[in-house]
């Protein structure tokens, strides 16, 4: 338990104390947040996953259009 | 089909935009975090405070870049599942498996030992916190390993097996893949290249710093280990380059010969040091290649098999399935026409597949399915209309390689010369000329990594998986307008974290200008 608060404590000292670092940290969370928020849920679905249910279907849609006359 | 080649164009536009802007944080990450480590180890085998103090100087300039580098090679992966599904399920858990272990070293790293290496410098031993940022330095080294092994199998597809049931790759020998000697090749060359363009990082600021007549002492020490991992940065890159060409002529030798503007080989082949490319040569014609061309006899042997009397073969030598041996004899190999011709057998065998798993019928299925590993090799010539069609595109590739190798050769004669300064003639620094290009060199160090990657992606063209799936029938069912506008949104995305990055780091040396760093 001490171990654990010891790690905690070092964690947030470390934050606490940071200068540069507060603005760097700043930036990480908004960028994670447009990229996991923003272009991951409404500009980046997974094709396959979300159109189709099981693998065998994706399987399918592959086949045709790789074996599609374009 | 217009809108299918917009959507082609539009998404490899993209990818590439995404990739190169990544690739501007990570090599100055691969790089910066082993001078750091080199600075620490000074500080804690002398137990000189100076060298911790100028480690912490250039530690944050790595935390800055790393900090704003860190996850944009998700993207590259969001990318995949939209714009590039066919690709993505054919590849299976090829890609799956080395970017899971990627992504857990990632996580592992930055969640523990980039933690100790910035908060921990007087909270944990000096022995423990150097181990902590040798630990980053390696793991964000393996990290690079991991893409580079996926990226690797897409040049060079080994130790996988088509199944057309599931219609993806399914790997048969981990350690083929981990393994394969083109990842090996690359790894080394990618990380290599991050310490020179990390020494000459270090170099460039700390001459500017020095043109300032600021902390003189303390960039004069940084000029030391800057030049120290850069001279083995650039030395290695160049080593490993040449096995990049010895094995791009094994498995891509069409890459090979678009980066010469080959099209006739010879035994005994000639390499270009000089020329522009003819813009209206096309593959079969009798137009010159390469105009204004100087060349270094027997060079391109040389390079492509460490032998100068050996045959390298040319656009029209590889369409028409021809190769020499040393004494000038024919040999015929697989023209591109009878490639064609077997991955048309794989596709029909595949559709055949297809109307056969619809009728229920096993026996069809099983007998197509053999059809199309038998043929498998060839699979993406398939889908050519003529041999040209896997022609990459030349020009791009031809002096996307002189760039980087005159900016290589550069490099090296620059490193050369500061290292020769900085451990001998530290008093040349006071000439304001030569601070300067030690600043310039920065961009050209950045223009030249670039130009690697250019070279390796472009001339790999057409194939998104060499061989075996061309870039074009790689991309999902989505609109060109769609992948045109999540384009703007990166450019606009990427450019800020550019500026942010760079106005972040200008900033910190500036403010850095006005402190005593070693009494700080």
């Amino acid at each position: 338990m001490s171990r654990l608060k010891s790690i905690v404590n070092f964690y947030v000292d470390g934050f606490k104390s940071m200068t540069i670092g507060r603005t760097l940290w700043l930036i990480i969370l908004i960028k994670l947040a447009i990229i996991f928020l923003v272009l991951k849920l409404f500009f980046f679905p997974d094709k396959l996953a979300t159109e189709y249910d099981t693998d065998a279907q994706r399987a399918d849609a592959v086949r045709h259009a790789l074996t599609l006359d374009k | 089909m217009n809108d299918l080649l917009s959507v082609v164009d539009w998404s490899r536009a993209q990818f590439a935009l995404t990739a190169i802007y990544h690739w501007l944080f990570v090599p100055l990450t691969l790089g910066l975090a082993v001078i750091v480590a080199v600075m620490e180890s000074i500080y804690v085998r002398r137990g000189d405070e100076r060298w911790k103090k100028i480690a912490k100087f250039w530690m944050t300039l790595f935390g800055i870049n790393f900090a704003l580098g860190v996850a944009t090679g998700i993207i590259l992966e969001f990318e995949f599942g939209t714009n590039w599904s066919n690709y993505s399920w054919f590849v299976g858990d090829i890609f799956g498996a080395p970017l899971a272990i990627e992504g857990i070293f990632a996580f592992f790293i930055e969640a523990t030992f980039v933690a100790v290496m910035f908060f921990g410098w007087n909270r944990v031993s000096k022995r423990f916190h150097l181990v902590s940022t040798w630990m980053v330095a390696i793991g964000v080294s393996l990290s690079a390993l991991w893409i580079l092994v996926a990226n690797a199998w897409m040049q060079n597809p080994v130790g996988t097996e088509f199944d057309p049931v599931q219609m993806r790759n399914t790997m048969t020998d981990f350690g083929a893949v981990a393994f394969n000697a083109v990842a090996m090749n690359k790894f080394f060359h990618a990380v290599a290249s991050g310490w020179t363009l990390a020494g000459v990082f270090v170099v460039g600021i700390s001459c500017w710093m020095i043109m300032r007549r600021s902390n003189v002492e303390a960039m004069r020490s940084s000029l030391k280990v800057g030049t120290a991992v850069g001279v083995a940065g650039i030395l290695l890159t160049m080593y490993t380059g040449d096995g990049s060409a010895v094995q791009v002529a094994k498995v891509q030798p069409m890459k090979l010969a678009a980066m010469e503007g080959l099209y006739d080989g010879k035994v005994g082949q000639d390499l270009v040091a000089f020329g522009f490319v003819n813009p209206d040569k096309k593959p079969g014609d009798e137009l010159p290649a390469i105009n204004c061309e100087i060349s270094i006899p027997y060079g391109l042997s040389v390079l492509a098999n460490h032998d100068p009397n050996t045959f390298v073969p040319g656009i029209n030598d590889l369409i028409n399935g021809i190769a020499l041996t040393p004494k000038g004899d024919t040999i015929n190999t697989v023209s591109y026409a009878d490639r064609i011709a077997a991955g048309r057998v794989a596709q029909d065998a595949l559709r055949a597949y297809n109307a056969a798993a619809q009728a229920g019928d096993q026996a069809a299925m099983d007998s197509a399915s053999l059809v199309v590993k038998e043929n498998f090799k060839y699979f993406g010539y398939g889908y050519f209309n003529s041999p040209e069609d896997a022609v990459p595109p030349v020009a791009l590739t031809f002096y996307s390689f002189r760039v980087m190798v005159m900016l290589g050769s550069y490099i090296l004669a620059f490193m050369l010369v500061m290292a020769f300064i900085a451990y001998r003639r530290p008093q040349w620094l006071d000439k304001k000329w030569l601070c300067i290009i030690g600043v310039l060199t920065i961009p050209l160090t950045y223009v030249c990594s670039e130009a690697g990657w250019v070279l390796a992606e472009v001339g790999r063209q057409p194939w998104i998986i060499q061989d075996l799936m061309p870039t074009g029938i790689a991309v999902s069912d989505v609109t060109a307008s769609s992948v045109q506008f999540t384009f703007w949104l990166f450019a606009f995305l990427f450019t800020a974290l550019l500026i942010a990055e760079v106005s972040i780091m200008v900033h910190y040396i500036r403010s850095s200008v006005r402190r005593d760093i070693l009494n700080s």
